[in-house]
């Protein structure tokens, strides 16, 4: 097994010293500018993305280096643009679409929905779909309820997208290559709570050591973030953090817990998931989208489903309740999943008779 | 002010205009200033007393008091993410609207909605934070008067970069197919966030786009509160005789970056140190006086703008922050 693949295997490591460290945003845009750089077919398209590098920092540069045939600001147009993209990657591009939140993709479901995700199998394997979502999610900023969703598993639910998450610039630049380069559709949500910018708070431990040259981290594979035999805490995008610094609060009480990075939410590495939990016994998904028919449901299902786990308590689950996201900073900080409510279902777990 | 009145009521409706120009002004500089409360030394957008982002429309007070001067309580307006200015010359409650804006529990939707989403159903006016989205909800509006017997209108407002939503021509042709007693209102100021209108719209001027859908398209240049008063006034009576809709470009100015913290890079130096010189406000009461106003009248006009907007800040800063609760109590009725 080579180095890189140990990094594979188990996420981000803690860096050395001297080791060159990027944000997410920053990680991403490399991962583009090396993938444009070796591959003519790549090309960006958004609001936005061209001129100022995008919103999100993610497509900072690429106007310079590449040209405005390949990295074009599209008119606030998303259902017309992201149709477009499906017809250039139908043709021999790899489109890289920007949805600048998304929640907007209200306005562009179908050409998401009913082409990008069906091309493959309509055409029955004739016309693929190499084409990257990238979106941003998630609030904790009081941008309101049309700017704060995460809608993972509105992308997860629909058979033919690919959908990643996330939660370190490690992963996030081998992800974003994995994506580029795969040959259907993959929505790739990089959530704003680990993205690094300067003007919107973010998780220090998201920026990580990022090596230069360029690296694959496979799609559809989980990564075991912390060994632990007491309960699993499987999280993704900014709730692994919550996991990280639950795992750090209960170990001070003795609790061991293990930790999932899910990284995909599709496909999803259910056995990952079921490998830790028939270890551990106890199992808390932890998300940020809605809680009905979502990320937690799933994966509690995937370890249920499993005759030969034994459970030693209650599956739990910890995400955004069914409601719109408020504005008010008191309320959406009050309902919103962290790490002190991911602590107390985590030992509610540990504790059950 | 009465159902089936002209909100300006005995006060000249220049005068009404001026005056609500500057309370939008008034209130938008006391929320610039207080935005970057709790946001310096380091700036981050989650901090202080009104965190998330902010879209200030000074520089664009004109297409909202010109429109609105025809506008009844009774008339529908949908607004955007850029809606101050709008709101405040609808009629919207001024002191739950920034109570709003601060995320308190009186505001207008109890802290739930913010500077997006602001509703103030009792002068029938609400916005919503994407783009494009408030158009058809405006058409839909429009016959509902109609079919109910009522002879109100609905106006849309949005920004040029709406106009290349696949709504906004959906939404033309069923108003212009059904007769909808409707008006959109198209506030050009140039830019969608940092993409400038050459660059995003395939046609100079969106009013020829009118005709792709058989209806009268009107331009109005120079950001003019009595030129967009005069061509919102034939439109807005035109739509409640029953002679349908009417597409209205307003050639306007975004004095501030798409959001407040925006370094706006991306506009030529030039086009920036111009736009002071561009203030709708100033300009406005220039003229005013020139066509006899005295001054003392427009300083008393400030000075009740003042007063309100001190008013409305001091009542928002002071409100109590909604309960927990209150978050899971308006999903459904």
């Amino acid at each position: 097994m080579s180095s890189v693949d140990v990094m594979q295997e188990t996420g981000a490591k803690t860096p050395a010293p001297r080791q060159r460290r990027l944000t997410v945003a920053r990680a991403l845009n490399e991962a583009i500018h090396q993938e444009m750089a070796t591959d003519s077919s790549v090309v960006v398209l958004g609001e936005d993305v061209a001129k100022i590098g995008g919103v999100w920092s993610t497509t900072v540069g690429l106007l310079d280096a590449f040209g405005p045939a390949r990295v074009r600001d599209t008119p606030i147009s998303e259902s017309g643009f992201i149709g477009a993209a499906v017809g250039m990657a139908a043709v021999g591009l790899r489109p890289v679409v920007e949805l600048m939140f998304v929640d907007f993709v209200g306005v562009c479901m179908n050409s998401i929905y009913s082409l990008a995700a069906k091309q493959r199998f309509f055409s029955g394997g004739q016309v693929t779909c190499p084409m990257v979502l990238m979106t941003s999610v998630g609030g904790g900023y009081s941008d309101g309820g049309q700017h704060s969703q995460t809608l993972y598993a509105t992308f997860g639910h629909l058979p033919g997208l690919k959908v990643v998450v996330p939660s370190n610039a490690y992963d996030a630049k081998g992800l974003l290559a994995s994506a580029i380069r795969d040959d259907d559709p993959v929505v790739f949500m990089f959530h704003k709570g680990v993205q690094g910018l300067g003007w919107l708070g973010t998780v220090p431990r998201a920026a990580t050591h990022v090596p230069e040259e360029a690296y694959l981290v496979p799609l559809g594979k989980a990564a075991v973030t912390r060994e632990g035999s007491d309960v699993t805490l499987v999280g993704l995008g900014l709730t692994v953090h919550h996991a990280i610094d639950a795992a750090d609060q209960l170990q001070k009480e003795g609790i061991s817990c293990e930790i999932i990075d899910l990284r995909s939410i599709a496909p999803l590495d259910r056995e990952t998931i079921r490998a830790s939990v028939r270890k551990t016994g106890r199992l808390v998904a932890v998300d940020d989208d809605y809680m009905s028919y979502g990320i937690g449901g799933e994966v509690i299902a995937s370890v249920c489903e499993d005759a030969s786990i034994t459970l030693k308590a209650t599956p739990r689950r910890l995400s955004f309740p069914d409601i719109p996201i408020p504005f008010s900073p008191v309320l959406e900080q009050g309902v919103l999943p962290n790490s002190e409510k991911l602590v107390a279902l985590a030992r509610q777990a540990v504790l059950e008779k | 002010m009465q159902p089936g009145q002209a909100p300006h009521g005995n006060l000249h409706h220049r005068l009404w205009m001026y005056e609500a120009m500057v309370k939008s002004r008034e209130l938008e500089s006391r929320i610039k200033t207080i935005y970057f409360e709790g946001k310096t030394p380091v700036f981050n957008m989650a901090k202080g007393p009104i965190p998330g982002e902010m879209h200030l429309s000074m520089g664009q007070e004109p297409c909202a008091v010109g429109v609105c001067a025809h506008l009844r309580p009774t008339d529908f307006v949908t607004a955007t993410h850029r809606p101050h200015h709008v709101a405040v010359a609808k009629g919207v409650d001024l002191r739950k609207m920034a109570a709003e804006i601060f995320g308190k529990k009186t505001g207008l939707s109890r802290g739930l909605g913010g500077h997006m989403h602001l509703f103030d159903a009792a002068v029938n006016f609400s916005c919503s934070g994407i783009i494009g989205e408030g158009i058809a909800p405006a058409v839909g509006a429009a016959m509902a008067a109609r079919i109910q017997g009522r002879d109100d209108v609905a106006v849309s407002f949005m920004g040029e970069g709406a106009t290349n939503q696949g709504q906004f021509h959906e939404a033309l042709n069923l108003a212009a197919l059904w007769k909808a007693p409707v008006v959109f209102i198209i506030e050009d100021n140039a830019y969608g966030i940092s993409v400038c209108k050459a660059e995003s719209t395939s046609v100079a001027s969106n009013a020829d786009r009118a005709a792709a859908y058989g209806i009268p398209g009107v331009f109005v240049p120079g950001n003019d509160p009595d030129a967009i008063h005069a061509a919102a006034g034939e439109a807005i009576a035109r739509a409640r005789a029953g002679d349908g809709p009417t597409l209205i470009e307003l050639e306007t100015h975004r004095l501030e970056g798409h959001f407040v913290g925006d370094t706006v890079e991306y506009r030529p130096v030039e086009e920036r140190e111009r736009l002071a010189e561009l203030d709708p406000i100033q300009l406005f009461r220039s003229r005013l006086i020139g066509d006899g106003h005295e001054a003392s009248e427009l300083d008393a006009l400030d000075a009740e703008a003042v007063r309100l907007a001190d008013d409305a800040i001091s009542f928002a800063r002071n409100s109590e922050y909604p309960a927990l609760e209150e978050a899971f109590a308006h999903v459904f009725g």
